[in-house]
């Protein structure tokens, strides 16, 4: 907890500002607009959630940040610098929809991926990934291979993977997506717990509202065709949530804005 | 173990059946000749002892081949010119360096195809053009090009050998080489890794199973290469050179045991390529 507050005490520059954003696809059937004149601000210590029906531009927005796609119009920057340069500078770990380990790897050879690419010392990297399985719950798995583990286990050795280096930005693009509520909600608490732990920035694209709810201090939704964003939420729910906090008044409220502002995308379309 | 033997065995009893009546059927016209010409009949009995004894069948009966091959192997010092033995180690030699010569050609090929564009274009028309040469016509070119050039010896045949083992191990590996998905490359983008990395971390170990199954068509092929290069050599060694004079002579048997030992030869082959994938692809935890 007390990382966190101090850190977005000190650093008031943004984390991620994007201006005017606009990305348009060239495809075979013509351009297809994906994101337009997309404006937004995201603090350090912010978590983040991008909500909204497929097609919206959420993972594509995420993607600019992380300079796996580039934007045709606007402005980007992540660090204060471009989000390729903040790429080459590590500036972010990204957490894919799959978790996508290497089956020829054992999940502490997952783990210690990004720390051999980097040039981390040997003893330096079986620190690292003796720190981040114990920081996912998975002391103890390291020397198993990815087929031996659940899922869940494995979507949490992802995300291992991707604090084991020193980015401050997490950019998770529906980790949980391909699981099940059950072990859904216990990663949401995992993940909330981990977040105060390591006051990382987090960007998190969902397409479930509760779970958007439940995360986020800033909740992002967007339409599609084209891909903005139609309503920006400031959560006010406390830091620490328990899970039945999504029984409260206020969690409730906050729900239901983001259903209006689902809808009213929606509407535009019609 | 067991319940696999005894299928494998019906079968085996079956095909040995088979070709002991294929045996008698061909042989047996050589069979009625001889007893015109002397004037006798021909019993059951006699038919099926005379077309399986003879000394140049048509069809050699199994027994006759197994006595050759038995005889081929063990009825000599390894080093005579009749032992095949020697004329095996010399096409197995042949077939080894061709072997080598060809995967790494193969793979040095897939390497420039996946990263190099101009590559990509150019290489793989040629490569399939290159094997819808029928390698017997060209191969009696190779050793003359060479031997005008002074190379003789082991080297013209491994170039064939290896001209036939170079295309599958192309082909699978440009396959491996590519099977990483996008997310996994986009990962290591994530990381700004290297092509260099990419490479060692990623794209090769991805390519292991792909490399395994072409290296064990490609060995195969490089076998098949070494005897047809032995063919154009005179006959002088190795079991391309023990067919050729075999059918020179009207010699079936001898045919017939050169074949089975190539055979024996590249299913040893097989076998040793499958027992190095079972151990690489174990310890890479790609087999559970």
């Amino acid at each position: 907890m007390r990382g966190w507050m101090k850190d977005r005490a000190e650093n008031a520059g943004p984390v991620v500002e994007a201006r005017g954003l606009d990305l348009v696809f060239q495809t075979a059937d013509g351009p297809v607009q994906a994101l337009k004149d997309v404006n937004l601000t995201i603090d350090k210590g912010d978590f983040v959630s991008f909500i909204g029906p497929s097609g919206c531009g959420k993972t594509t927005f995420l993607r600019c940040i992380a300079a796996l796609e580039h934007p045709t119009g606007g402005s980007l920057t992540v660090n204060g610098m471009t989000p390729d340069e903040a790429r080459r500078k590590r500036a972010y770990g990204y957490v894919f929809q799959a978790a996508g380990l290497y089956p020829w790897r054992t999940i502490a050879g997952n783990i210690r991926l990004p720390l051999e690419i980097m040039g981390f010392a040997r003893d330096e990297q079986d620190r690292r990934v003796k720190d981040v399985l114990q920081l996912v719950d998975l002391e103890g798995f390291g020397g198993k291979f990815p087929w031996q583990l659940s899922g869940g286990m494995q979507q949490r050795a992802s995300i291992a993977r991707a604090l084991a280096f020193d980015a401050d930005i997490l950019l998770m693009d529906e980790p949980f997506g391909a699981l099940d509520e059950i072990v859904r909600d216990r990663l949401n608490e995992e993940l909330l717990k981990l977040w105060a732990r390591t006051g990382k920035t987090i960007g998190f694209v969902t397409h479930s509202i509760p779970e958007a709810v439940y995360l986020s201090t800033k909740i992002v939704v967007m339409s599609p065709r084209p891909g903005r964003i139609t309503d920006v939420i400031e959560s006010s729910l406390p830091k620490e949530r328990p899970l039945d906090i999504r029984d409260s008044r206020a969690f409730i409220e906050i729900a239901h804005r983001v259903r209006e502002g689902l809808r009213a995308g929606h509407g535009d379309e019609m | 173990m067991l319940r696999s033997l005894v299928p494998v065995l019906t079968v085996v009893a079956a095909i040995v059946g088979l070709w002991y009546l294929a045996a008698i059927w061909m042989n047996a016209t050589w069979v009625y000749d001889q007893a015109a010409r002397e004037g006798r009949e021909v019993m059951l009995v006699d038919l099926v002892t005379e077309t399986l004894h003879q000394e140049r069948p048509v069809l050699p009966a199994p027994h006759q081949v197994a006595k050759g091959l038995y005889d081929g192997f063990f009825g000599q010092k390894v080093t005579s010119k009749r032992s095949l033995v020697y004329h095996g180690w010399v096409t197995l030699s042949a077939t080894l360096l061709g072997f080598v010569m060809g995967s790494g050609l193969g793979i040095l090929l897939a390497v420039g195809i996946v990263y190099n564009r101009a590559m990509d274009m150019s290489v793989m028309p040629w490569a399939i053009a290159s094997q819808t040469i029928p390698i017997l016509a060209i191969a009696p070119m190779i050793i003359v090009v060479l031997n005008s050039m002074g190379v003789q010896g082991i080297v013209p045949k491994a170039i064939i050998s290896a001209y036939l083992s170079f295309f599958p191990v192309v082909v699978g590996m440009v396959k491996g080489l590519r099977a990483p998905d996008g997310m996994q490359l986009d990962l290591l983008r994530t990381y700004n890794a290297s092509a260099v990395q990419t490479f060692a971390k990623l794209r090769l170990p991805s390519s292991m199973p792909y490399l395994f199954a072409s290296l064990k068509v490609g060995v195969a092929a490089s076998l098949v290469g070494t005897i047809v290069g032995e063919l154009p050599t005179g006959a002088v060694a190795g079991l391309g050179s023990r067919l050729l004079s075999g059918s020179y002579y009207g010699q079936t048997v001898q045919i017939w045991a050169a074949l089975f030992a190539a055979a024996l030869l590249a299913a040893s082959l097989v076998a040793i390529i499958g027992l190095a994938e079972r151990v690489v692809l174990q310890r890479m935890g790609l087999v559970r």
